[in-house]
């Protein structure tokens, strides 16, 4: 069944210096009990099209064109109201980047999500603090801690609350930015068992961003990997990390440091991420490919299916 | 690879940091309180070494690496560096000093000053250590960095580069002066996955070509893996294990670092996941648990662990790990 | 490279106006200071009247404005519009030269106070703090009374009170630089003390210390109107304040002679209000520019 499905996503951000075309031709399927990573390097447009999925861009950035349909709902046309009513935070909530460091350090943290759960369900302060003690149960928080401030919590703990804030209105997606990559590795090891677990007992969705494709073998089922505003590969997570077809995907990881196996040698990448103002013509890849010909320096690959649910944009691998 | 000869041995090094108490607090308690962020570690840096330092947040190894460059001043303990003491340097000695022994910091964006072109930022050295030449030096030291063509890059200023360039600015200032030792402190954490490996891959090179040996503070052990010849863990300010690279990761003595290695997850989908086999998180660092550091949240704690601090000793061939229960054969 | 420096510094220049001709109020402020500036430095062409007090034509006294004279006349018959005109010589000079004074010894002070730490900070704050939360015009008073009324030492009583806002700004801004690792990296290549704070330390502040200097300024302006309308200024130089301070004596107010009053009282504001706006001009210019990347 599947939960969410955007299709060919255009988000551009309006600049002084023109239009930064964050994200130009996106397009991913969620089904339901899927676990997205979707990966890619700082400026790559994935935290821009997660935004443009739960329409909480900035007030500069605008989805220019494509379709979001979230379990048949269009997320584009739907209204405001309606949206925060039915859909925000009740069937799809976010855990932002940064999230466990933007907590009120004023208000003690269970009230701070049992705001969070007032705001979209009209239910009385007593039914809320329960289910607050009870996400805290689930989240491996002690439940006597719900009157405790952000600053007695340690760092693991603030990012089990939040992870409890994102679950309060049992939500059916749950969009993780960069949730682990502040976290001790430690801490980071416990936080992915409990997101695995969670998962499996509530039957979650998920789309895990991250830049550290370690963690997305770690917990994700399905992976797609984005470079300058296109998403260049996708696929299920056996086949993007053991057989990837695109060239940037090689790069990346082919030798992608690991702690276990072969130790591998150094192969960089040469070149930088390009500028999302003017991107270089054609794949925006050429300028770092080592493959690159004629055709890339002219046209946008189009993304062909390889393979079943094997998606690659690259005109090298598509004769 | 690395010489026999060490360069770099830190005795015993201390760095306790007083605790700023309130008024009241300081009248009616006598104790001065420390948050005792380096406590007493030994161990010993080869020629032509890469050793590592690696630990979880509150491990003291970013204070380490600047104790050792006395950019603070030590509480107590001994740096050698080619065997004269560093904390005994006069102003001429720490000079000299400070032209073997460099730092590249983590941060790209914070280690370059904003208003000194890159010409300017990369020549200072050569400047303060009165040395001539500086047109010919700096094209050396940023060709060696690999930023060409090199004019390019005298006239530009930190804001119009990438992190991954200015990481190479400040290598190339660093390398300037010809340096025998370098002090990384997370030299690659802050900059994107693809242009890690290639300034890594420049700092591994520059070692084989001029056998500069570097202290690499990281909290990435995947990383380690890929550059270190030896390694050590930290936790809680001392050191818990230290071996070669190999010989720690794939076989960890002390239960920390087994912890650490078992918790690092894997860029492959069909081995095992990562896992947390202690629970808990790092306690505060001023009221520290008696006996062993690890004691409160390791699995084979004995009655001894809760006593007596253990020392970091030989547990096998050039394999120390400070355990009770390790070392106890 | 020399010739490379002054390109960078032109760039600099350009970024700067462009960026300030963004704000209405320093333009504003831009305008009525070059007016008075104007005014002030061509004071001679534009007046044929003196200033003289033996000049004065004693037939037309206290008169009041007509077309002859403009603004009137005073006490000894001197054309009230001209001492405007050659007051704000007085006025704008003292004014700069007691904030530029006192912008250094500010700045010095908030270098080594913020750079050094320890009892020599404790020092040189605690005489700051002092100084700050003794009442300024009194204390300006009693200086001036000792020191004599005259041209510099109206400047040095300005510049001793006037320095302690700067101090504290600068060494606020030292004490966040001196954390940030690229200061730290001076230290690591054996750079001494001096090269750090002057090098370093002193370009990252430079901004913050024109904005704070340009303020100072209207506040200095206004520390000399004050004085000088207690009679502890140069009473053989016409200042604005000066006039005040002829007028109120020979009993201007009292009869209602409001022409020698009011028009000191405007300059003296709207100076202080452009000195006012251009800082502010410039202080936006210089915050956010601190924090970029």
């Amino acid at each position: 069944m599947v939960l969410l499905d955007v299709e060919n996503l255009r988000t551009y951000f309006e600049t002084r210096g023109g239009f930064v075309k964050a994200v130009d031709g996106v397009s991913l399927q969620i089904e339901k009990g899927d676990a997205l990573g979707l990966a890619g390097e700082s400026g790559c447009g994935k935290t821009t099209t997660v935004l443009s999925i739960m329409r909480l861009l900035p007030f500069n950035g605008r989805v220019l064109g494509g379709k979001i349909l979230f379990d048949g709902v269009d997320m584009i046309k739907i209204d405001e109201e309606k949206l925060r009513q039915e859909i925000r935070w009740k069937r799809m909530s976010m855990i932002f980047q940064g999230a466990m460091n933007a907590l009120n350090p004023v208000f003690r943290v269970g009230d701070q999500i049992i705001q969070a759960i007032r705001v979209h369900e009209g239910i009385t302060k007593e039914s809320a603090s329960k289910r607050v003690e009870e996400l805290f149960s689930l989240v491996g928080i002690d439940p006597d801690r719900t009157r405790d401030y952000p600053h007695e919590f340690s760092g693991g703990m603030k990012q089990r609350a939040i992870i409890a804030m994102s679950l309060a209105c049992n939500p059916d997606l749950v969009i993780a930015d960069e949730p682990v990559t502040a976290l001790d590795v430690i801490v980071q090891a416990q936080i992915l068992e409990l997101m695995r677990d969670l998962r499996e007992k509530l039957g979650l969705s998920m789309i895990m961003i991250t830049h550290d494709l370690s963690v997305i073998a770690d917990i994700c089922n399905k992976a797609a990997i984005m470079y300058a505003g296109k998403i260049v590969e996708q696929g299920d997570i056996v086949t993007i990390f053991k057989h990837p077809e695109h060239p940037y995907s090689q790069g990346l990881l082919t030798n992608y440091p690991s702690i276990k196996g072969e130790k591998k040698k150094f192969a960089p990448i040469s070149g930088r991420p390009p500028n999302l103002i003017s991107p270089p013509p054609g794949c925006r890849f050429h300028p770092r490919c080592p493959y690159a010909d004629e055709i890339c320096r002219r046209e946008d690959p189009e993304t062909v299916e390889m393979k079943r649910g094997h998606y690659v944009a690259c005109h090298m691998k598509n004769r | 690879m690395s010489h026999e000869e060490s360069i770099v041995e830190i005795d015993d090094l201390k760095m306790w940091f007083p605790v700023r108490t309130g008024f009241l607090q300081s009248l009616l308690s006598k104790e001065q309180l420390y948050v005792k962020a380096v406590d007493g570690v030994t161990f010993d840096i080869k020629k032509g070494e890469i050793f590592g330092l690696a630990g979880e947040s509150g491990c003291g190894k970013t204070t380490m690496g600047r104790v050792i460059l006395r950019l603070i001043e030590a509480t107590g303990g001994k740096v050698r560096f080619k065997g004269e003491d560093v904390f005994t340097f006069g102003k001429r000695e720490m000079k000299e000093f400070r032209r073997r022994a460099q730092i590249i910091y983590q941060d790209p964006y914070e280690s370059l000053d904003p208003r000194m072109s890159i010409f300017d930022f990369v020549a200072e050295p050569l400047i303060v250590h009165k040395i001539g030449n500086e047109k010919e030096l700096v094209v050396d030291a940023l060709e060696r960095a690999e930023l060409t063509p090199p004019q390019e890059f005298f006239h530009r200023f930190p804001h119009e580069l990438s992190g991954g360039q200015r990481q190479r600015v400040a290598i190339a200032r660093a390398m300037i002066l010809n340096p025998e030792f370098i002090v990384a402190d997370e030299p690659v954490s802050m900059l994107d996955v693809s242009i890690r490996s290639s300034i890594l891959d420049l700092m591994v090179r520059l070692r084989d070509e001029l056998d500069i040996s570097y202290l690499y503070i990281t909290h990435d052990l995947a990383t380690a893996r890929q550059v270190c010849d030896r390694i050590g863990i930290l936790y809680l300010g001392k050191l818990v294990e230290e071996a070669p690279i190999d010989a720690l990761v794939d076989n960890p003595l002390h239960p920390y670092t087994q912890a650490l290695i078992a918790a690092v997850p894997v860029p492959d989908p069909t081995v095992e996941k990562s896992k947390a086999i202690i629970k808990g998180e790092i306690p505060n660092p001023i009221n520290l648990p008696p006996g062993c550091r690890f004691h409160t949240r390791c699995l084979y704690a004995e009655e001894i662990c809760m006593k007596k601090e253990p020392k970091l000793i030989e547990a096998k061939k050039d394999h120390r790990a400070a355990c009770h229960i390790v070392t106890r054969k | 490279m020399s010739m490379d420096k002054l390109n960078l510094y032109m760039k600099r220049l350009k970024g700067f106006i462009n960026q300030y001709k963004e704000s209405k109020l320093g333009i504003i402020g831009f305008i009525i200071l070059s007016i008075f500036i104007f005014i002030s430095v061509f004071a001679n062409h534009l007046s044929d009247y003196s200033i003289k007090t033996t000049e004065g034509d004693l037939s037309a006294r206290f008169q009041s404005p007509s077309y002859k004279h403009l603004l009137g006349t005073d006490d000894v018959g001197r054309d009230i519009l001209t001492q405007i005109m050659y007051g704000g010589r007085i006025s704008l000079l003292i004014g700069f030269l007691a904030a530029a004074i006192s912008g250094g010894i500010g700045t010095l002070v908030g270098l080594f106070a913020g750079y050094y730490g320890g009892w020599k900070e404790d020092i040189l704050m605690r005489i700051t703090d002092i100084i700050l939360v003794i009442p300024g015009l009194p204390l300006m008073i009693v200086l001036a009374a000792l020191l004599g009324a005259s041209f510099w030492s109206i400047i040095v009583v300005i510049s001793v009170i006037g320095w302690t806002g700067t101090a504290r700004v600068v060494r606020a801004q030292v004490l966040s630089l001196k954390e940030r690792p690229f200061i730290e990296s001076v230290r690591a290549i054996g750079a001494g003390d001096l090269r750090i704070i002057g090098l370093h330390l002193l370009p990252n502040v430079f901004p913050l210390i024109v904005a704070q200097m340009v303020l100072r300024i209207g506040s200095s302006i206004l520390a000399e109107a004050s004085l000088s309308f207690l009679g502890l200024g140069d009473v053989t130089k016409v200042s604005w304040g000066m006039i005040l301070h002829w007028g109120f004596s020979t009993g201007a107010l009292f009869n209602n002679y409001w022409w020698i009053i009011v028009p000191p009282g405007i300059c003296i504001t709207l100076v202080v209000l452009g000195f006012t706006f251009v800082g502010y001009a410039f202080d936006q210019i210089v915050n956010p520019r601190m924090r970029r990347r």
